[in-house]
């Protein structure tokens, strides 16, 4: 699906603005909120002065070169950071208008709203029904039906019928693509309101990229969708609305700090930039 | 050609890629091949040696006698029953106190402690160091704690089962905390992110993928422990038992302690029963440690 080759630059006449720019609020109904949040691994700041609003049933696409914080931001959107020694976010991130950093906010429930699908597929080395399972099962969520479950999460996430005779086989022998919609369908079972995707196709074959985009598509219906992606094509391609985000070297250290340059509609940001970074970046010039 | 010039203007010296020294065949990388072969031939003639000695010697001795009969001052009817019965019974003992103190111990230093933390990095240090401890330290130590608490007599299974688990305790931990870090992160990610709390990952996660390493680890530790007789020795462990050990409170010989004390006899039949015991012993570890590397390339995990 690589219609651009690096040497052709995206210009606007190549990007058809998505169907829904038309129908597509000025100001995103946003479900989750970032308010001059700064992102630090101890004293690095990472990612500075965030604002930023991801519309509910939207898919928002950060994109940016690398190191420009984008991954890191995405991370912090569900506490996924929090992992990490000496990760700190100031500022607010606010989930339904509730601050997720607040004091005695669960983190563990911020990530059970808020679903994470990764770079690499990662199944656990379980079968394809427990790979599914397992998240209704860890959370105690009430289920009529465990098998059900597993039907609706498979069915949705477009894998039913690839793998509806070998439930019980692990996880492992599945494709690559396969793996990484079994992931999805994972974080679909466990019903969030958000799923954050952080470069979703980048370990996949262009067939299995396209798949995991109309996937996208079909989720919008139900989910917020954020999806940090290296793929500028990619971006144009599913977002309704596109962040892009650069970073500056700081003056007296030298440390790259990820800022947000601009954040608009896909086909007002690849189409007509307002900052000549981004327009940089999206033509080829740099990144 | 033009390339070639080029190269040689360079003052690149080599425009052949004949050897320059000898390359592969040369006199030093053959010297040294020489070498390690000699080193390899000189371990390899000493245990051979000893396995072929001891198997020669203690060959007319390793009859059902040696499984069945008790300790006896007389060669010929004497056999290594309760030293057998005594290290199953001590190694059963140190498995269920060591194992499951050093997996919570290796978890907890893996999965839960904060490595910015100076006590957590200072535990870390000195696991790493106790490995390398002497075991008759351990001896010591057991011997201290029983005294203690205010123990009489310190000749008895749980006691040489405490000595020894002290004794392999470090090796379980750093060999769990092995296996705990070879799952790789995402593992841990993908089930964070599914809201999971880090003790059901662990639990669901993290240790069911490192039990082939968990097993392998503790399956060699415990065959250090069979083979160990100082810190028995010092915990006055008995040489002359004509009884099976029945409880954790009762007196016991293992294999170890067993031939050393008949080692040191003056009759030659006691050499050869010592010798049949050695042999026994050695049958034991081979099958341990086969066991464990059979357990590592059987559920090795290919992620």
């Amino acid at each position: 699906m690589e219609t651009n080759s690096p040497d052709q630059p995206a210009s606007s006449a190549t990007v058809r603005p998505t169907p829904s720019d038309v129908a597509l609020p000025d100001q995103p109904d946003a479900v989750l909120t970032c308010d001059n949040v700064d992102v630090y691994y101890g004293s690095f700041k990472a990612v500075e002065q965030v604002n930023l609003g991801f519309g509910l049933n939207e898919i928002t696409a950060l994109i940016g070169p690398s190191g420009c914080g984008k991954s890191t931001l995405l991370r912090s959107l569900n506490r996924m950071n929090d992992l990490v020694e000496g990760a700190r976010v100031a500022g607010t991130v606010s989930f339904m208008n509730e601050d997720i950093y607040g004091p005695g906010v669960d983190a563990i429930e911020v990530r059970r709203r808020i679903g994470m699908v990764f770079q690499k597929p990662n199944p656990f080395p379980k079968s394809i029904y427990d790979n599914i399972a397992y998240g209704a099962r860890v959370t105690g969520m009430k289920v009529s039906s465990m098998d059900d479950l597993v039907e609706e999460a498979l069915t949705r996430a477009a894998l039913w019928d690839e793998v509806k005779d070998k439930l019980k086989q692990s996880a492992y022998g599945l494709s690559g693509g396969q793996q990484q919609r079994l992931c999805i369908a994972r974080t679909i079972a466990i019903k969030p309101d958000v799923i954050l995707m952080d470069e979703p196709c980048s370990a996949l074959d262009p067939i299995a990229t396209m798949r995991i985009e109309d996937l996208m598509q079909e989720l919008r219906k139900d989910y917020t969708i954020v999806i940090v992606t290296h793929n500028m094509q990619q971006a144009a391609r599913v977002a309704d609305r596109t962040a892009f985000f650069t970073a500056l070297p700081d003056e007296t250290t030298g440390n790259r700090t990820g800022v947000l340059v601009e954040y608009g509609k896909t086909g007002q940001i690849f189409g007509a930039p307002n900052d000549k970074r981004t327009e940089d970046y999206i033509s080829g010039r740099f990144g | 050609m033009a390339s070639l010039g080029k190269l040689a203007a360079q003052g690149a010296a080599a425009t052949t890629l004949k050897s320059q020294n000898g390359g592969e065949y040369s006199a030093r990388a053959i010297g040294f091949l020489f070498a390690l072969w000699f080193s390899l031939f000189v371990a390899v003639l000493f245990l051979g040696t000893l396995i072929i000695v001891t198997v020669i010697e203690g060959a007319p001795k390793f009859s059902l006698n040696l499984f069945t009969e008790y300790s006896s001052s007389n060669p010929d009817n004497a056999g290594a029953r309760a030293a057998i019965f005594g290290s199953v019974f001590v190694i059963a003992t140190t498995a269920v106190l060591a194992i499951p103190l050093g997996v919570a111990a290796a978890t907890y230093l893996e999965e839960f402690a904060d490595k910015r933390r100076w006590w957590n990095r200072l535990i870390e240090l000195n696991v790493q160091n106790l490995a390398a401890v002497p075991s008759i330290v351990y001896g010591l130590l057991t011997l201290g704690l029983l005294a203690t608490v205010g123990f009489k007599s310190k000749n008895f299974v749980l006691a040489g089962g405490i000595a020894l688990a002290l004794l392999i305790l470090p090796v379980i931990v750093i060999a769990t905390r092995e296996a705990i870090r070879s799952v790789p992160s995402e593992i841990r990610q993908g089930s964070l992110a599914l809201g999971a709390s880090p003790w059901q990952t662990v639990w669901r996660q993290i240790l069911p993928s490192s039990i082939p390493g968990i097993a392998t680890g503790s399956i060699l530790a415990l065959s250090r422990a069979l083979g160990e007789a100082a810190p028995l020795l010092l915990l006055g462990a008995l040489v002359y038992v004509t009884f099976d050990p029945t409880s954790l409170m009762s007196g016991f010989t293992t294999m170890p302690i067993q031939i050393f004390s008949w080692t040191g006899r003056p009759q030659e039949g006691f050499h050869e029963l010592a010798a049949a015991a050695s042999i026994l012993l050695l049958v034991l570890l081979v099958i341990m440690n086969g066991l464990a590397i059979f357990i590592r390339n059987r559920f090795q995990k290919r992620w």
